[in-house]
């Protein structure tokens, strides 16, 4: 790992005066704006279309998650996590549970990871879906939000049949699960797999070479690798700009160790290869499904995890690679029914501090792109 | 009342349009109808483009006013004009009022020259190309003022992007024109003309649609043209000035209700405008297709047949989704009402079958055809493609479409002269 | 064909005219006197139409109302309105403005007056088909040179603003 006082500082010099000392004009963007995903509120300093400097503005969905945790058992707050990121809950609630269960050394077994691994590789496809649609509509290309929420409700069918919820799952449970897989669930998703891979071509047939798909997106929005390891942006944002760092790779969890995948990675920095990240780890993602429906042992879904859970004075902090990025989990226990502290490491919140680096010295249009291709929820952001 | 009967005689025999007859009554007729027709095509069109760019997008659009939301249109414009006129408290009070009012105008205005046919025009004028592009860039104004009067950040920037727009593909779309121009002058007189029913005429007596004209030059004029085109009506992909991602609704965002209505009426008329200035210059105007390759009497009787065939088929369409729609007593009205639909479309279909009525409705019905086209392509554009950043869009404008516009009049001048030029360089 | 150019539609179009040139110069908000000028221009054009010159009408439309005033209310709407509300609205050489008014509006009647015979007494017809057409070829032929420099002109202004606007070239 590089130094982190070996970086150099960010590109943040003062911007170059106005124009025709025109007045600058100051936008509020947000935070009820189409193009916001959520309510997060933009403040933009333009002169003419050229951005200045902008400043986020957010709290406007703060639900106060971590103050509730230390208010719950550890068991009722498994729900809340779902509500973080609710596109991709499922993550959210592996995170969780798998940093309870590394507080009370317990380990989920096999069977209860393998499943595991499918629903949270679908929810990833399905997360990056809708990044996808929404992206693309920011964009101007209408049409392919609507091929996307075609094909994520394949998925969202999935979730539905094997517990009951479509978005907030609370699928997972600490110390394994809680449903035993359905009947025809590995038919189920095999039949996914099968009918979503030809999909994907179809996404990128509407955009990879289109013009101005190509106009809009290249050399928009850069973010060099330093500056993403001095902002601690993860995930496909900091993939794209050409570090190899995934933590399903770096720090095995969840039985990732025994899945053969690779980590797409990009060279630029820029929101086209953010774009194409993004759809080659929905292909990748498609793989470490298919490795884990075709060898799914049997044996019991659930760990021997006490009905009262009650861990051990201690701290622990514990990271999963969820579909935006790094999320991870900081428990303190005082050896209590409920959480001392719990903090977390959302990765929305973190990659939306580079909005201003990918930004500066570009167009009113291209912040539309780069709100876009942070893929950030509020919900997450928040808290 | 036999000197009544006896105007109208005289009216169907003219040959004429009443404006070059200088007959006000007739003028005032037609007026009307264009204004009539106009609106219902803006209805219809409304409804295409939504249940079109459904079936795009894999899903249904409008299903429940009416059946298969035909009334959908006449709902939308009903809660607009009940729905409360708001104006911003700091806005610029008569400058707000006045500018839907100029957009409107200039979308209207410019189809007092628009050829449906020979004699289907309100008037023609000398002008009629030069009245067409001046009125139709009146618009901006209409535009820019409304973005300035809203005093409103988003409105604003989406009132500055538009003007720029206009006027800069203004430029490209005036070469495009020119060059179709002056392939009219290619006759024994060596003069041309900027009517639009002479330029048709023109086409007719060349005995080529302009855009096979010279090929491949007059095919890249249309196309600078049908580029250009699509900026003046900031459609998509140029649709920057209404980006909804980006200035929620760009100059229009302030207004609401009727006011909002006007400005949606006047695009979509701005967009059946340039589409009648495409076909007029480049696709023949009122011609039939092949009036050349495919002639003789029996070949006209078939083309003369195509409107009621349209209208049958139409019909068909509507009996087929008839017999389609659901067996439920609370779907009865909305059946019956379908089958009506079909029927009187039937109905119309069948007067066009009449050789008198045949004969004077054909040109009518090839333009409104040919039109119909580009409002497909519309459509089409706005289903496929991102939108443009905006100096993207300029660099489009200024370095790609005026360039190619200079070299296509150029170059179509120089074919057009080349033996006057032969001539005085072999035999001096 | 009842002809247009009446004494009405005369009066009334350069009663709008005078109307319109007024506001311009006497309207606080330089929004609404650049709307003001838009009705001067057209109306003018009209005028332009009832002397038979349709093609002096159109270009008249197309680049003063369409094209320049799109530019002139485009600079002026950046202009802040608090500031220029505060401003004085006339300044103080009016003396002089009414003085070079007087003196020109003595040069017309004088010309009117003195010059009758100069002037035919009725408008010569032209024919409105072959209007276009003779702008066309007197402009491209006989005064070729003159237009020539004129969009020389024109190249000059385009490339100083160039200049002027452009930082580093």
């Amino acid at each position: 790992m590089t130094d982190p006082n070996t970086l150099s500082p960010l590109d943040l010099e003062t911007p170059e005066k106005p124009f025709l000392d025109a007045n600058e004009l100051v936008i509020n963007m947000g935070p009820q704006h189409p193009a916001t995903h959520g309510v997060l509120r933009v403040i933009l300093r333009l002169d003419g279309e050229k951005v200045l400097g902008l400043e986020c503005v957010i709290g406007y969905l703060h639900r106060g998650v971590e103050k509730i945790a230390e208010n719950r058992t550890y068991t009722m707050f498994n729900p809340y996590v779902d509500r973080m990121d609710y596109v991709a809950a499922v993550s959210n609630g592996l995170g969780y549970c798998e940093a309870v269960e590394k507080l009370l050394s317990v380990e989920a077994p096999p069977r209860a990871q393998y499943i595991r691994v499918i629903l949270t590789e679908l929810n990833r496809i399905a997360s990056h879906q809708l990044w996808l649609g929404t992206h693309a509509l920011d964009i101007g290309a209408i049409t392919p939000l609507f091929y996307t929420f075609r094909d994520r409700e394949e998925i969202l069918k999935i979730f539905e049949k094997y517990c009951g919820a479509r978005l907030t799952t609370h699928a997972f449970r600490i110390g394994g699960l809680q449903y035993e897989a359905y009947d025809g669930f590995e038919k189920d998703v095999k039949n996914f797999l099968l009918f979503f891979a030809p999909k994907i071509d179809e996404y990128e047939e509407l955009l990879t070479t289109n013009r101005i798909w190509l106009e809009r997106t290249k050399k928009v929005g850069i973010i060099s690798g330093k500056d993403c390891i001095a902002l601690g942006v993860t995930g496909p944002v900091l993939r794209a700009s050409g570090v190899k760092w995934d933590i399903r790779k770096a720090q095995p969890y969840a039985n990732y160790k025994n899945f053969d995948f690779e980590i797409p990675t990009g060279q630029n920095g820029d929101t086209y290869d953010r774009y194409l990240v993004r759809m080659a780890e929905m292909r990748q993602s498609l793989r470490i499904i298919q490795q884990a429906v075709d060898g799914i042992p049997e044996g019991p879904i659930i760990a021997k995890v006490p009905k009262v859970i009650k861990p051990p004075v201690g701290e622990i902090y514990h990271s999963i690679e969820a579909p935006k990025g790094e999320l991870g989990y900081f428990i303190v226990s005082d050896g209590s029914t409920q959480p001392y502290r719990v903090r977390v490491r959302p990765p929305s919140f973190v990659n939306l501090q580079a909005l201003d680096v990918m930004c500066r010295g570009q167009l009113v249009a291209d912040v539309i792109a780069v709100i876009g291709t942070l893929d950030i929820v509020l919900g997450e952001v928040d808290r | 009342m036999h000197a009544f009967i006896q105007y109208i005689q005289s009216y169907l025999d003219s040959n004429q349009t009443p404006g070059a007859a200088g007959n006000v009554f007739w003028a005032f007729i037609y007026i009307l109808l264009v204004f009539v027709g106009l609106s219902v095509a803006v209805i219809a069109m409304n409804w295409l483009e939504r249940k079109i760019l459904a079936h795009m997008q894999v899903r249904l659009g409008p299903m429940r006013v009416g059946p298969h939301g035909l009334l959908q249109p006449i709902a939308d414009a009903l809660k607009l004009l009940i729905k409360e006129d708001i104006m911003p408290a700091e806005a610029d009070g008569f400058v707000f009022w006045v500018a839907p009012f100029i957009v409107v105008l200039a979308a209207f205005t410019v189809f007092v020259v628009v050829p449906f046919g020979p004699t289907h025009a309100i008037t023609d004028m000398n002008i009629g190309i030069l009245f067409m592009l001046g009125v139709s860039s009146l618009s901006v104004l209409g535009i820019v003022m409304a973005g300035w009067a809203s005093n409103s950040h988003y409105p604003l920037i989406g009132a500055l992007r538009s003007s720029a727009q206009m006027v800069s593909y203004e430029v490209a779309m005036g070469l495009a024109v020119v060059s179709a121009i002056l392939m009219t002058s290619l006759n024994e007189q060596g003069t041309g003309t900027l009517s639009m029913i002479g330029i048709v005429q023109a086409q007719q007596t060349q005995g080529m649609w302009f855009i096979f004209k010279f090929f491949p030059l007059g095919l890249i004029a249309f196309f600078i043209f049908a580029v250009a085109m699509i900026a003046e009506t900031n459609r998509a992909p140029f649709d920057l000035p209404e980006a909804e991602s980006e200035l929620t609704a760009g100059f229009h965002t302030e207004y609401s209700g009727f006011r909002w209505s006007l400005f949606f009426l006047a695009e979509y008329s701005a967009m059946i405008a340039v589409s009648s200035i495409a076909v007029t210059l480049w696709l023949g105007g009122w011609l039939r297709p092949f009036p050349n390759f495919l002639t003789g009497p029996t070949w006209d009787l078939v083309f003369s047949l195509f409107p009621g065939f349209t209208f049958l088929f139409l019909a068909g369409m509507c009996f087929y989704s008839t017999a389609r729609m659901p067996k439920h007593p609370l779907f009865r009205i909305q059946t019956m009402g379908l089958a009506g639909f079909g029927a009187a479309l039937a109905l119309i279909g069948l007067v066009l079958f009449h050789p008198q009525v045949r004969l004077r409705i054909e040109d009518i019905y090839w333009f409104c055809a040919k039109v119909a086209a580009f409002m497909y392509l519309y459509i089409w554009y706005r289903g496929t493609f991102p939108r443009y950043r905006f100096d993207q869009l300029m660099k489009v404008g200024w370095k790609i479409l005026l360039p190619m516009g200079l070299g296509v009049l150029i170059l179509t001048a120089t074919v057009g002269l080349w033996p006057l030029i032969k001539q005085t360089i072999w035999h001096p | 064909m009842a002809p247009v150019a009446t004494p009405f539609f005369f009066y009334l179009l350069s009663g709008t005219m005078l109307i319109g040139g007024i506001l311009v110069i006497t309207r606080k908000n330089a929004v609404h006197s650049a709307l003001a000028l838009i009705v001067t221009l057209l109306a003018q054009a009209a005028i332009y139409l009832m002397l038979y010159a349709p093609f002096v009408a159109g270009v008249q439309i197309i680049l003063y109302a369409g094209g320049i005033m799109v530019l002139f209310l485009f600079v002026i709407m950046l202009v802040s309105i608090e500031r220029t509300m505060k401003e004085r609205q006339f300044n103080k050489q009016w003396l002089v403005g009414i003085a070079a008014a007087g003196a020109l509006g003595g040069l017309f009647m004088a010309v009117y007056t003195k010059g009758k015979g100069i002037f035919p007494e009725h408008a010569l017809p032209t024919a409105e088909a072959q209007n276009t057409q003779a702008v066309g070829s007197l402009l491209y032929g006989q005064y070729m040179f003159a237009f020539e420099i004129a969009s020389l002109l024109l190249l000059v202004a385009i490339i100083g603003a160039v200049v002027m606007a452009k930082k580093r070239i």
